[in-house]
């Protein structure tokens, strides 16, 4: 039941003014600029444009300057900016093969074709705190040596060659759109990329992670991981052809996974995808394992039960924005429903002391305070 | 994907140039170009998003990847020609020195626009691509095999 309740607009105006003073902090250390954020939070940046849906550094970084750091809030603030642009269309596909790579990872072949390049990677690092970092200073450049001039192939597409991988089919049809449409069940798998590439990393991780401890394993070996820039293209009315309309960072992570065999198929791996804007490599890996483990049904498997195959659970409980609305809400206002509450657990207990009326003596005591205590709550 | 028989590369190319390349570093050239040319606008410059496509397992059927923010204008130029303006983010100067320079492309000032903007953007990109590559390939890994047995 909702009622409406007045009052409290000058508490609300103070709090939201301290609350700016809070964000800026100690006015003796330098205020923190956007660029800034953007430059050297990128990765806080590619997080809140992957789960809040829109690539836009700049916004992106003013979002997290606004949310004082928390991403959640960040991504909320994008999402609901995003729900105010006109849409001008839907882009041509991306093609990943034509990546800018600036990282290129197998840990399927060694010798990939194209080679494998590190990137500016956490990998290897010894996770130490380093103080340098605490004081301000140049950076050295880093090392540059000659580049391939030629686009960089899908490992995946040697495996396909052989009939090893099960293939990947283009329908060629407009993919649904989740944040046109409600998300219905049972979702198809362009739905559930959509879902997975926006959901929350910490949530897909913990699902992907949740696999490889056996709960639907399905043993995913990463045949690539690669990230760079890709041009996107749109169809323009008013040209009557495709232009590039920008170009955006994005992860991708190819898994090739166990063998499957069927009466009518010889046995062949099948693979798992994941796609996300920026830098978002955890995320990647994390999209791939799960779309992996939902696709049970198409490929034939039986269905264990794990919650990673339960394609409701993780639709509908993978975005922090619908999440934290519902969750938080319970912070806000409930008086009359919780009046209500009481009243109910007043007169139950009434009842239950009637028909113990005897032993008056010792339920009396304890009712008693009980009831006390949450009179003052209520008020 | 560059098609040589394509009758439309030429404007292809530039259009994608101006779409991607850096707002500031545009404007410093249009600036240094001295542009001013007469004309209408069509479309006043308009903030707004494309849904952008993946392939499932890069090469299978689209889905939606999320969106970016594009902003697009058009112009009339007072000889007639018009001009489109499809760019990255969301600066509406950026849009409608685009949509000019893509009319001004289609006059015979055309030499003139390539060399004072679009040749020099084109350098700049090419050369920013061309150091992050060159960064890239020295974090290229050459692998050895360490021999194990008993001779």
């Amino acid at each position: 039941m909702y009622v409406a309740v007045k009052g409290g607009e000058r508490a609300i105006d103070n709090a939201h003014a301290w609350l700016a003073e809070e964000r800026r902090g100690d006015a003796s250390v330098d205020e923190l600029s956007v660029p800034q954020i953007r430059e050297q939070l990128k990765l806080a940046v590619n997080r809140v444009m992957a789960e809040g849906s829109l690539y836009d550094p700049d916004l992106a970084a003013l979002a997290i300057k606004q949310a004082r750091g928390d991403l959640i809030e960040a991504i909320f603030l994008i999402r609901a900016y995003r729900t105010t642009l006109p849409r001008f269309g839907g882009s041509v596909p991306i093609e990943t093969e034509a990546m800018a790579c600036d990282r290129r990872v197998s840990a399927t072949f060694k010798d990939a074709p194209g080679g494998q390049m590190l990137g500016p990677t956490f990998d290897y690092t010894h996770r130490l705190l380093d103080f340098k970092l605490a004081a301000e200073g140049d950076v050295p450049a880093a090392e540059e040596a000659e580049a391939r001039d030629a686009q960089t192939p899908h490992i995946m597409s040697f495996l396909d060659r052989e009939g090893l991988i099960q293939p990947e089919t283009d329908s060629d049809t407009t993919p649904p759109d989740l944040t046109r449409t409600p998300l219905e069940l049972p979702a198809t798998r362009d739905l559930r990329l959509q879902s997975l590439t926006r959901g929350d990393e910490g949530f897909i991780l913990g699902m992907a992670y949740s696999t490889q401890r056996g709960y639907a394993r399905n043993h995913a070996f990463v045949a690539e991981l690669r990230i760079g820039v890709v041009p996107v293209e749109m169809d323009i009315p008013e040209l009557g052809f495709a232009i590039e309309i920008g170009e955006i960072e994005v992860t991708e992570c190819e898994t090739v996974n166990q063998f499957q065999g069927s009466k009518t198929q010889p046995p062949q791996f099948t693979r798992g995808y994941g796609l996300v804007f920026g830098m978002s490599e955890r995320k990647a890996i994390s999209m791939a394992l799960v779309d992996r483990a939902l696709r049970w049904k198409e490929l034939g498997e039986d269905n264990l039960g794990a919650p990673a195959q339960d394609e409701e659970f993780v639709l509908y409980h993978a975005d922090n924005i619908q999440a934290t609305g519902f969750l938080e809400h319970i912070k806000l206002p409930h008086y009359v429903d919780f009046q209500s509450e009481l009243e109910l657990i007043r007169k139950l207990r009434r009842e239950a002391q009637a028909n113990t009326a005897p032993q008056t003596d010792t339920s009396d005591a304890s009712g008693g305070s009980l009831s006390g205590k949450m009179k003052e709550a209520a008020e | 994907m560059k098609d040589e028989t394509d009758p439309n590369a030429a404007r292809k190319a530039w259009l994608g140039l101006l779409a991607r390349c850096r707002a500031a570093d545009l404007n410093a050239l249009w600036a240094g170009a001295a542009l001013a040319p007469d004309h209408t606008v069509l479309r006043a410059p308009e903030v707004g998003s494309v849904m952008v496509r993946g392939r499932a397992g890069a090469v299978g059927s689209a889905f939606n990847l999320g969106e970016v923010t594009v902003t697009r204008a058009s112009v009339r130029l007072a000889s007639g020609q018009d001009g489109h303006g499809y760019v990255q983010g969301r600066d509406k100067v950026k849009a409608t020195q685009a949509a000019l320079i893509d009319a001004l492309m289609q006059t015979d000032q055309a030499d003139a626009i390539r060399a004072a903007v679009l040749d020099p953007l084109q350098d700049q990109m090419t050369q920013t691509r061309a150091t992050r590559s060159a960064k890239a390939a020295a974090t290229k890994v050459e692998f050895f095999t360490m021999v194990r047995g008993e001779d």
